[in-house]
């Protein structure tokens, strides 16, 4: 057939009739605006003649980040940048301005890649609508392709500068309404240009690394500031693993705290009432006779019960092993005060104390019982009791909050970061 | 498929019509139309050269549509007010008639329909919905253009009409509409989206560094 064996279409230039500068134009017959590399005149590249669409008055000359003619591939796809864009919105009275440029690969669709503040994206056009109309109208979330998008912002958008070539009309001063809606690392954007035209796009989040290096660009990246749109969170992923592994953890040391309470025995290893009179002496020393603690080293728990009545105590216990002389010690204030004030009955401390000592391995022991109280006080019986193998359940509180301190400290980062993302949005 | 041999009215160059159903050609030496009137060839106007474009699409480009091949027989080229875009006429497998449409390499492959009931140019304003065969679409964009040009045989008599409005359609899967108002009962066209690794395009443009 006559079209096979043609020639490729090749490069050519065109010549600025302003200041006679040649300009190349990348995209072959695509390009329809061509910006004059040199006095950036817009320049109609449609037309063999070559006119003069817009002349640059503008002092400011941006310049991109990026060289127009780079190639490389993102996401997959070979490209060259041909075109750039510097366009703003304004917020609040406060102008934010963000740069696009235009990817061209000929036997592809033209994607653009954006940044804002160190921030970048690659966009692509898309062919089908999301759920809920073709027209972005308030803030209502939009779905496309099983994804959920939360709406972010809907500004006016002015292009402010123009560079390279482009293949539909372009101009200083074109305005677009665009809506974004995200769901990071995605965004699905919308355009309206007046009664005309509406595009949908999907753009997604890329680190500024991966454009350097997939692009072979000198240098780095500039740093991003703040958080985008639709910038991953780098704590969502991270804090729900951590809940996951924390529900684990709390699964487990529950499991273990029911099999100790039931395997607990609460055995009486010795029980014996004594007196204590601080008429003789405001302190007193005794020793209990040898008791035998069996089993696994396990708990211990000595109970003191007196009938003390707006009075104190002090009993300073020593749990000697007979054999080896280890010693566990622990003093413990027994007060029991209550009284009747403006009509209202109160009452402070217990007459009972209880306290536990863990771990104490199997073996004979005494022990040492030292008292303290009020010289005046009327002679004090009291009872103690010594039990081994007691539950306890202080372990298994301490472990559950160190087990759910981590991940709640990493889901209020990940909130402060969605925090700061929403900030900037018109919901923020 | 019947090739039948004519020469050119105006400059008696061989003109080979590959498709039963084309109606018109454009002569490869002197850019005469020619419309076919079964026996004799009438020439009813001449194109200018076409214009330097970017579509990587060719007359003999192949691809495929669904379970069908097809080959590019033919070409109209628009043009608005902000640029160009390309309706490659194909012809699948069976000699079915459809239109490949290329806007900056945007794809879209769709058909001629019949016995729909098609909105009025008023109607179909931006976000409109219409029904048809059951998939809702709605109104995309709104276009007047005109031709810049024609290429290759088309399925009818190429008509000089200086403005005409196209509306495209989408729906929320990838389904593609678009309704053509040149003429005075409007044209409803539908088909899918479609992009460049789905059709699998060969015999493509080649393009220098590329």
């Amino acid at each position: 057939m006559e079209a096979q064996g043609r020639r490729p279409v090749s490069v050519r230039s065109v010549n600025c009739p302003n200041c006679g500068a040649a300009t190349a134009v990348r995209t072959f017959g695509h390009a329809v605006n061509v910006v004059c590399q040199s006095c950036r005149s817009i320049l109609d590249a449609a037309n063999p003649g070559v006119t003069i669409l817009q002349q640059y008055t503008n002092a400011v000359r941006e310049e991109p980040l990026i060289p127009l003619g780079t190639r490389g591939k993102l996401l997959d796809i070979e490209c060259e940048v041909v075109g750039f864009q510097v366009r703003q919105i304004t917020v609040e009275g406060v102008a934010y301005q963000w740069r696009e440029y235009l990817l061209f690969n000929p036997y592809r669709e033209f994607r653009y890649l954006t940044e804002y503040a160190g921030h970048w994206n690659v966009v692509s056009t898309i062919n089908a609508l999301p759920e809920g109309g073709p027209t972005p109208d308030g803030s209502a979330p939009r779905s496309y392709g099983r994804q959920r998008y939360r709406h972010f912002q809907t500004a006016v958008a002015t292009t402010t500068f123009v560079l390279g070539e482009f293949p539909w009309q372009i101009r200083v001063g074109d305005t677009t309404t665009g809506s974004d809606y995200v769901a990071p690392p995605l965004m699905l954007s919308a355009e309206v240009d007046a009664d005309k035209e509406v595009t949908w796009s999907l753009g997604r989040y890329v680190a500024g690394d991966e454009i350097w290096t997939s692009l072979s660009l000198p240098g780095t990246p500039p740093e991003p500031v703040g958080v985008f749109a639709n910038q991953p969170s780098p704590f969502q992923g991270a804090t729900l693993a951590m809940w996951r592994n924390a529900m684990r953890l709390v699964a487990l040391a529950t499991l273990l705290w029911l099999a100790h309470l039931v395997s607990a025995r609460d055995k009486q290893a010795f029980a014996q009432n004594f007196v204590f009179d601080s008429r003789t002496a405001q302190e007193a020393t005794l020793v209990t006779p040898i008791f035998e603690l069996d089993g696994r080293p396990t708990a211990v728990e000595i109970e003191t019960a007196t009938n003390l009545d707006n009075q104190w105590m002090f009993v300073g216990y020593a749990l000697v092993n007979d054999e080896t002389g280890q010693a566990f010690e622990v003093g413990r204030d027994v007060s029991y005060y209550h009284g009747v004030e403006d009509g209202e009955s109160w009452t402070e401390g217990s007459p009972t104390d209880t306290v536990t000592l863990p771990s104490v391995p199997a073996g004979r022991y005494f022990l040492r019982i030292e008292t303290e109280g009020d010289r005046t006080a009327s002679p004090l019986p009291y009872h103690v009791r010594v039990v081994r193998d007691v539950s306890t359940s202080l372990w298994f509180m301490v472990a559950l909050v160190l087990i759910v301190l981590p991940p709640i400290l990493s889901s209020w980062r990940a909130l402060k970061f969605e925090g700061r993302r929403w900030q900037e949005s018109d919901h923020g | 498929m019947t090739s039948r041999a004519a020469s050119c009215p105006n400059c008696g160059a061989p003109l080979v019509y590959r498709w039963s159903s084309s109606v018109q050609t454009v002569c490869e030496y002197c850019r005469s139309i020619v419309v076919r009137t079964d026996v004799d060839m009438k020439k009813v106007g001449q194109v200018a050269d076409l214009p330097y474009d970017g579509s990587p699409i060719q007359l003999s480009t192949e691809g495929r549509y669904g379970d069908k091949g097809f080959v590019v027989a033919g070409r109209i080229l628009y043009q608005y007010d902000q640029g160009t875009w390309n309706e490659w006429r194909i012809v699948l497998d069976g000699g079915i008639d459809g239109w490949l449409s290329d806007a900056q390499n945007a794809l879209a492959v769709s058909f001629l329909t019949s016995g729909l009931e098609i909105p009025t140019l008023a109607q179909a304003s931006l976000g409109r919905s219409f029904v048809w065969n059951g998939t809702p679409f709605t109104v995309v964009s709104r276009t007047l253009a005109h031709y810049a040009g024609v290429e290759g045989e088309l399925p009818f008599e190429y008509w000089d009409k200086t403005e005409v409005t196209f509306v495209d359609l989408r729906s929320e899967g990838a389904d593609f509409a678009t309704i053509d108002y040149s003429d005075e009962t409007p044209a409803l066209y539908i088909g899918k989206a479609v992009d460049f690794d789905t059709v699998r395009l060969r015999n493509v443009r080649t393009f220098e560094g590329w």
